[in-house]
């Protein structure tokens, strides 16, 4: 391994490493309320809102990552969507990996008790309040842990953005090793800066959730 | 002296899932201040029919009524939520399971719904919960959360949830048959309590000697009608109809086992 030549680039990939941070950050901000808003429409009272929400769980899961973002950044001009590459690959990452969290999210909120529903509603509360004061801060608890299997994978799956050229760690390693013709070395650089921040957002995931068993 | 209105009255109850029939036809009056039990054997539709009554399972035939107000009202969705909600106030209900929200404490499984509900301050709120846990006697578990609470604990502590809301009947499913037998007592208690201040209550238990000292009317549910129906010295001593004979010889085979 040549570590002279490792030491010499690396403070590119820590630049890298920042750009793939930012992305997985808002990302999983935008994912986030995907998944909320799809819940809502998956568990919703009108059929069409639960239909809208079908759909999108279905065409997102069921088609490439990549493709999505294929289709918005190269496809989008042609509708005249134009976007900067940063900004197609948060949004394109961000609707893709908030499908899988809508299921994420409504599945805890499914988890909880009917009886939970049936004790609130029978003092009086409403439909809105039952779900805002009982069941969202229990289904809440239950979302930690799989809603962090789904960052995980979105962090992950930043490093698609690297076919739309945003220079984030993938990208760099590849510019690299256009120039230095040392893809183990670039890679590896690349592949430890990744774990670096997927087992700092694990350990975060799992302090969340130990936090909020405490009850 | 004139017969009393119905406090609670269920006109032609009738329930299918398809083309299984739970409910068939049933009325049933119940007084103001009235305790009744409804017994019967599992599938014979009694928590069904008890259920119907706050409109958790709603009827497909049938009327229910609270003293003036018709339950089960057919009306559009926004305005059936909030009759429904507002007719729920008075009829509490305790479940088998207890059904406590396990990330609330005790004081705030009682207080959220007058809070949220009735708006009550949290000053006003507060005495209501001592004087409703007071009365369950477990005000000095106030702090505590239902997961440590034992079976008996947390079905008071249900109670008292009910309680708080100031219902004008308690609707009991199966309030005791959860719970380990020697924390039965605690609760029953606590209905007797009740019982005492004639709050109305209507009961479905598989408890005999409990509806027979705390009843005032027996009804027994067999397949979806009322089989029999009396005070509970005549149906426990002396039951007219062989179901219900039937029904409590293997009863009371069981309970002596």
């Amino acid at each position: 391994m040549d570590f002279d030549l490792m030491l010499r680039v690396y403070p590119f990939f820590i630049e890298a490493a920042w750009i793939t941070l930012q992305l997985s950050v808002l990302t999983t901000l935008l994912g986030l309320a995907c998944g909320t808003l799809g819940a809502m429409a998956r568990l919703s009272r009108l059929r069409i809102f639960r239909m809208i929400g079908a759909v999108y769980v279905s065409v997102f899961r069921g088609t490439p990552a990549l493709i999505q973002l294929f289709i918005l950044y190269f496809g989008g001009p042609q509708i005249g969507i134009q976007l900067d590459a940063f900004t197609a690959g948060v949004i394109g990452l961000g609707v893709n990996i908030g499908a899988y969290m809508t299921e994420t999210m409504r599945g805890a909120i499914i988890a909880i008790d009917r009886g939970q529903t049936e004790a609130a509603r029978t003092v009086g509360l409403s439909r809105f309040q039952t779900m805002r004061y009982v069941i969202l801060p229990q289904a809440a608890r239950l979302m930690i842990r799989p809603l962090g299997v789904n960052i995980n994978a979105l962090i992950k799956g930043t490093a698609l953005v690297a076919a739309i050229s945003v220079v984030e760690l993938t990208y760099t390693a590849q510019r690299f090793i256009g120039s230095t013709y040392k893809p183990f070395e670039m890679f590896m650089i690349s592949g430890a800066l990744y774990m670096i921040i997927i087992y700092a957002t694990g350990r975060g995931i799992a302090w969340l959730d130990r936090r909020a068993r405490i009850v | 002296m004139t017969e009393p209105k119905p406090f609670v009255d269920i006109r032609n109850a009738q329930k299918s899932y398809g083309a299984l029939e739970v409910l068939k036809d049933i009325s049933l009056q119940v007084a103001r201040g009235e305790i009744v039990a409804i017994i019967g054997p599992s599938g014979s539709g009694k928590s069904t029919l008890l259920r119907a009554i706050n409109d958790l399972d709603p009827l497909t035939g049938g009327e229910v009524w609270l003293e003036d107000t018709q339950i089960n009202k057919k009306l559009p969705h926004r305005q059936y939520e909030k009759h429904i909600n507002q007719v729920r106030q008075n009829i509490g209900m305790v479940f088998q399971h207890f059904n406590l929200f396990p990330h609330l404490s005790v004081r705030e499984n009682v207080t959220l719904a007058p809070k949220l509900v009735k708006r009550l301050s949290e000053d006003e709120a507060e005495e209501l919960a001592r004087e409703q846990l007071e009365k369950v006697g477990l005000i000095d578990r106030i702090d505590y959360y239902p997961s440590r609470l034992s079976g008996g604990q947390k079905q008071r502590v249900a109670i008292a949830r009910a309680l708080a809301m100031k219902p004008k009947v308690m609707l009991f499913d199966e309030a005791t048959s959860a719970l380990d037998p020697e924390l039965v007592e605690e609760v029953n208690l606590v209905m007797k309590k009740l019982a005492e201040e004639h709050m109305t209550m209507i009961i479905v238990t598989h408890e005999m000697g409990f509806a027979e000292t705390v009843c005032d009317r027996v009804i027994f549910m067999d397949k979806g009608v009322v089989v029999e129906e009396g005070p509970p010295s005549r149906i426990f001593r002396n039951p007219d109809n062989e179901r219900t004979q039937n029904f409590l010889r293997k009863h009371l085979a069981n309970a002596n086992r």
